[in-house]
């Protein structure tokens, strides 16, 4: 496991830092957690894609040393699937918003987990729209405030592991930026998986979410994750009212099925076409 | 010989132009093409793929572009519509694709199997902010094969979306025609990259490579993509010089027909399906006595401004029949600039013109022009 300190200058874009996001801020840590998994799978950086999509996890291809897309507002998905049909032999991140895969771009995270292409799709939820400062998500909870919800919010969030694994999704895990060693392990888990892979990771706005709703600073809103989620391993040991209205944590789906970019290359083979997947 | 229909030809050129990634989503009157091409890409390793939508459609297509192949996808009106944001970062990412749009009756669903050119305009200016801009369009099958073609030559060399507008009589008709044999699947080489060339501006496109570290977006950019403190001026000048290569290779871009125009005292400019009722007009006032020309657009952006101007100067009017409620003849009166009359038919009803309905209109204008003529003494 490297630690802090470890050098993962090799994967990084140092000339585009420093980032976009605000102190506090947890996509800075998955953001470190997908290059610390880069380093543990030893990937060349020429053969990996990030792309994103619009919004403040959207800035991340910009960060990483590899070919790298920003793409369009929900949109991420549509292109990820184009370049690695392409070419098969890319490692294809996606980094989403809540709001690029369950709202803009509920239609194509269904679809592309449906296909079970191979791209690994890491889904940075902070609960609300960051970069347009603060606005309700649809994953903003019930009876929380935004800048759109200011009496509190009255619809019901997505939960993007139940989606995901709904549409087919094959690797399907959740975990916070507060439980800093499952991110890696987890996001390097779903690089290998051979199949659409969704890592959501619940992060901290301390600028939007946090002040809007008065739950402190970026300690206090890592605190209050940990006190949202319970370890799905742990369901047996907790009581109900220990786990009432608060998300599981770990890997839901880990399953092989077809993958798209192989099922192609199949049904090229028995028409005469040769297509390298 | 053979009897090909306009959407078959359109597949045939897209090969022809080296197509080996397709994206696309079901709607009438384009669907032909997707459907072709679900049983000839297969078979020759390419790739592809029906999408959730046209959003999708033309994201994947990118995508591709990026990822080294030749990339398209063909639509209609409600798709074009969804398809515009896509057409925009194709162009702020200067990523080489093909867009065919078969016109259908709009606005909204409209009429999917009647005709029309109302996305002229949209094809031009549809996504938000200032891009260069190639548009094609055809009049027949041979054509269509052509243009297609052809779009896909100049995507690569200009780094644009190229459009092709069809419409829905233009992708359904049938024609006898002599079109070339498919080329066999193209085996791409990865061209050599001169070091340290920029990935965006005025140089060629270089898909992703294990020698590239590209950072694409659609945030206003400088040549190395960076993004970062007060690029609007140079990201404005990366589009500046993609209008002013158009602007350069005019000569070549811009291709029209010119018909019975050299002693013509009239004449019609129509382009697409509209231009077989024009020409059959021209051949019908000339049997009568009238001297008519035709000129012809098949590119439609950039507009053929200095075609236009040069004609503009030697004839007593232009009459413009389109199927929209005005479009191309706004860049035609500009063009124009007061030079001679400009005189505009239109219809959106779904209906092709006939070639009486044109002539009948030029036979009244000549009637009013050569009363007024006599009155004042001109020719």
């Amino acid at each position: 496991m490297p630690r802090i300190g470890e050098d993962l200058t090799s994967y990084l874009r140092e000339g585009m830092m420093p980032t976009v996001w605000c102190p506090g801020c947890g996509h800075g840590n998955i953001f470190r957690a997908i290059a610390e998994s880069f380093r543990q799978l030893n990937l060349d950086p020429s053969r990996i894609a990030v792309l994103g999509g619009i919004g403040c996890s959207g800035r991340t291809p910009f960060y990483f040393n590899t070919n790298a897309m920003h793409t369009t507002h929900g949109r991420v998905l549509a292109f990820a699937t184009g370049l690695k049909l392409a070419n098969p032999r890319l490692t294809v991140i996606v980094a989403m918003g809540d709001g690029d895969a369950l709202a803009i771009g509920a239609g194509h995270f269904v679809h592309a987990a449906r296909r079970n292409i191979d791209v690994t799709a890491i889904l940075y939820n902070n609960s609300i729209y960051g970069m347009t400062g603060g606005q309700e998500a649809p994953s903003t909870p019930l009876a929380f405030r935004s800048t759109t919800s200011p009496f509190g919010n009255i619809e019901p969030a997505f939960d993007t592991v139940e989606l995901a694994m709904a549409a087919g999704a094959t690797y399907v895990a959740r975990t916070t930026t507060f439980d800093f060693d499952d991110m890696p392990r987890y996001i390097s888990e779903a690089i290998l998986h051979p199949g659409f892979s969704v890592v959501e990771i619940l992060s901290q706005c301390p600028t939007y979410f946090g002040r809007l709703n008065q739950l402190g600073d970026a300690p206090e809103l890592l605190k209050y994750e940990r006190s949202q989620t319970f370890l799905a391993e742990n369901t047996p040991l907790l009581t109900k009212a220990e786990m009432v209205g608060k998300r599981p944590l770990g890997v839901f789906r880990n399953e092989i099925r077809p993958e798209y970019t192989k099922e192609y290359a199949k049904l090229c083979q028995a028409h005469g076409g040769t297509y390298h997947a | 010989m053979k009897l090909v229909q306009g959407n078959e030809a359109a597949v045939m050129g897209a090969l022809a132009g080296g197509l080996d990634f397709y994206a696309g989503y079901p709607i009438t009157p384009a669907t032909e093409i997707m459907e072709q091409l679900s049983r000839i890409l297969p078979s020759r390793g390419g790739v592809f793929i029906q999408m959730e939508d046209e959003l999708a459609a033309l994201g994947a297509v990118i995508g591709a572009a990026w990822g080294g192949m030749r990339a398209m996808t063909a639509t209609s009106g409600p798709g074009f519509s969804l398809m515009q944001e896509h057409i925009g970062y194709a162009a702020m990412t200067q990523t080489p694709c093909v867009v065919i749009d078969s016109q259908r009756i709009g606005p909204s669903t409209g009429q999917p199997t009647m005709p029309a050119q109302g996305d002229v305009m949209q094809a031009r200016w549809g996504s938000h902010g200032d891009r260069a801009a190639l548009v094609l369009t055809a009049s027949s099958v041979k054509d269509v094969f052509d243009m297609t073609r052809q779009a896909f030559i100049w995507a690569q060399d200009y780094r644009l979306p190229v459009i092709v507008l069809l419409d829905a009589v233009l992708s359904h008709m049938r024609e006898n025609v002599e079109l070339p044999p498919v080329p066999g699947p193209m085996t791409r080489q990865n061209a050599q990259i001169p070091e340290n060339q920029p990935p965006f501006g005025s140089h060629p496109f270089q898909p992703f490579s294990d020698s590239t570290r590209t950072i694409v977006s659609g945030l206003s950019h400088d040549e190395d993509g960076m993004t970062q403190g007060s690029i609007g001026h140079q990201a404005e000048q990366i589009i500046r010089n993609q209008m002013a290569d158009l602007d350069r290779d005019y000569s070549q871009i811009v291709q029209y027909r010119r018909y019975q125009l050299d002693d013509a005292k009239w004449a019609i400019v129509a382009y697409g399906i509209t231009a077989r009722a024009a020409r059959a007009a021209v051949h019908l006032l000339r049997e009568s006595g009238i001297r008519v020309g035709l000129l012809e657009l098949m590119t439609l952006w950039p507009f053929p401004e200095k075609t236009v101007q040069e004609m503009a100067h030697v004839v007593h009017g232009l009459l413009i029949p389109e199927l929209n409620l005005g479009q191309i003849v706004l860049p035609l009166k500009a063009a124009v600039c007061g030079l001679t009359p400009v005189f505009f038919m239109g219809r959106a009803d779904g209906e092709l013109f006939q070639p009486e309905e044109i002539a009948e209109r030029i036979v009244r204008l000549d009637q009013k022009d050569v009363g007024v003529s006599t009155l004042i003494g001109r020719d």
